[in-house]
């Protein structure tokens, strides 16, 4: 690209380096790409990208390992935490994380995060809630909301039949192998700064030893709630965050120090 | 003179319009009549002189389209 940039402008935005070049196939406005951005430009801060090593899930984002510029491995549905656990224990001075959606982790794969969570593993998982099966077309998930209609609750979920959706970041806080968790989002841009601090301190928990650590992020699924990308954020504002408050659901004194310490 | 500068990788852009939404000077807009390689119109600076530089489109921006400057401070050019 032949610009000039004037002499006296300093660079304070460009693609991050941990991520490749390849243009990813998710849809227009989808909230993937911010997370997959936020994860990369915190590699790059921490200066660990070459001894990272990511797990891709099933679901929208099974194609991660195209997007990421480090080493990838590809679970079975639902089964990164069990990769993850394989992976970090073989080679601890990796850096290793799990990338998962809510049909992957809170559902097929339920076993496998609490039992991970549960013993501790010193890996970290990067949990992205849209409360609805994208890549499948729109069906409910464990993480639909109440009445949320979908392609199978079609006049809207209903608890009495499909129970209520599940909170996971509550759920894993009760273990204590958790060092550190907390939900985060990606719905306007000072959540957006937030989530990215939240994600920076999950890896350096990993980093320090700390215990397993996860980041839960409230997503948008645009296409699959029949919604403008603008508008879906605002959807999920006025309607994801009361059923799914944010903020730090465990941290542990070692986890507040580090994050005091910084 | 424009305190800001943002370029904009068009081939990247699905014409989303997350961007726009968050463009405190409303400086945003999606092309109009023309397509990227992606067949999405992407976004266009309508007025390069009153960019601040303050990066909300690239935060939010979920394909990674702009990179952008930011005019340094008086007294850090000095230094």
């Amino acid at each position: 690209m032949a610009v000039e940039i004037p002499e006296d402008m300093e660079l304070v935005y460009s693609y991050p380096e941990s991520l490749t070049k390849v243009r990813t196939h998710y849809c227009p406005g989808c909230t993937h790409g911010v997370v997959h951005r936020l994860i990369a430009e915190v590699l790059d801060e921490l200066g660990v990208r070459e001894r990272t090593i990511g797990i891709a899930p099933v679901g929208c984002s099974v194609l991660a390992y195209y997007y990421f510029n480090m080493d990838f491995a590809e679970a079975a549905h639902g089964r990164a935490p069990a990769m993850a656990t394989g992976i970090k224990r073989v080679s601890p001075d990796k850096v290793v994380f799990t990338y998962q959606g809510d049909g992957d982790l809170a559902a097929i794969g339920t076993a496998e995060i609490i039992h991970a969570a549960n013993r501790g593993e010193l890996f970290t998982t990067i949990f992205v809630n849209n409360a609805i099966y994208g890549m499948t077309g729109g069906q409910m998930a464990p993480t639909t909301l109440p009445g949320q209609v979908t392609t199978s609750s079609p006049t809207g979920r209903n608890v009495q039949t499909a129970g209520w959706p599940i909170r996971m970041a509550e759920l894993l806080a009760e273990l204590p192998g958790v060092a550190y968790v907390t939900r985060q989002s990606v719905l306007d841009v000072p959540a957006i700064r937030k989530a990215k601090k939240a994600i920076k301190l999950a890896f350096q928990t990993q980093l320090a030893g700390l215990g397993f650590s996860m980041v839960e992020i409230l997503s948008t699924c645009n296409t699959n709630w029949h919604m403008t990308p603008v508008e879906a954020l605002e959807w999920a504002k006025e309607h994801m965050v009361d059923y799914f408050p944010l903020g730090d659901t465990k941290m542990t004194d070692a986890v507040r120090a580090l994050k005091e310490g910084k | 003179m424009a305190r800001g500068m943002v370029i904009i990788d068009e081939d990247r852009c699905k014409g989303c319009g997350l961007c726009i939404s968050v463009c405190p000077v409303h400086i945003l807009k999606l092309a109009e009549g023309r397509f990227n390689a992606q067949g999405y119109p992407p976004v266009e600076v309508t007025d390069p002189e009153a960019c601040t530089g303050c990066a909300m489109c690239a935060t939010i921006c979920p394909d990674v389209v702009f990179t952008v400057y930011r005019r340094k401070r008086r007294s850090a050019a000095r230094a």
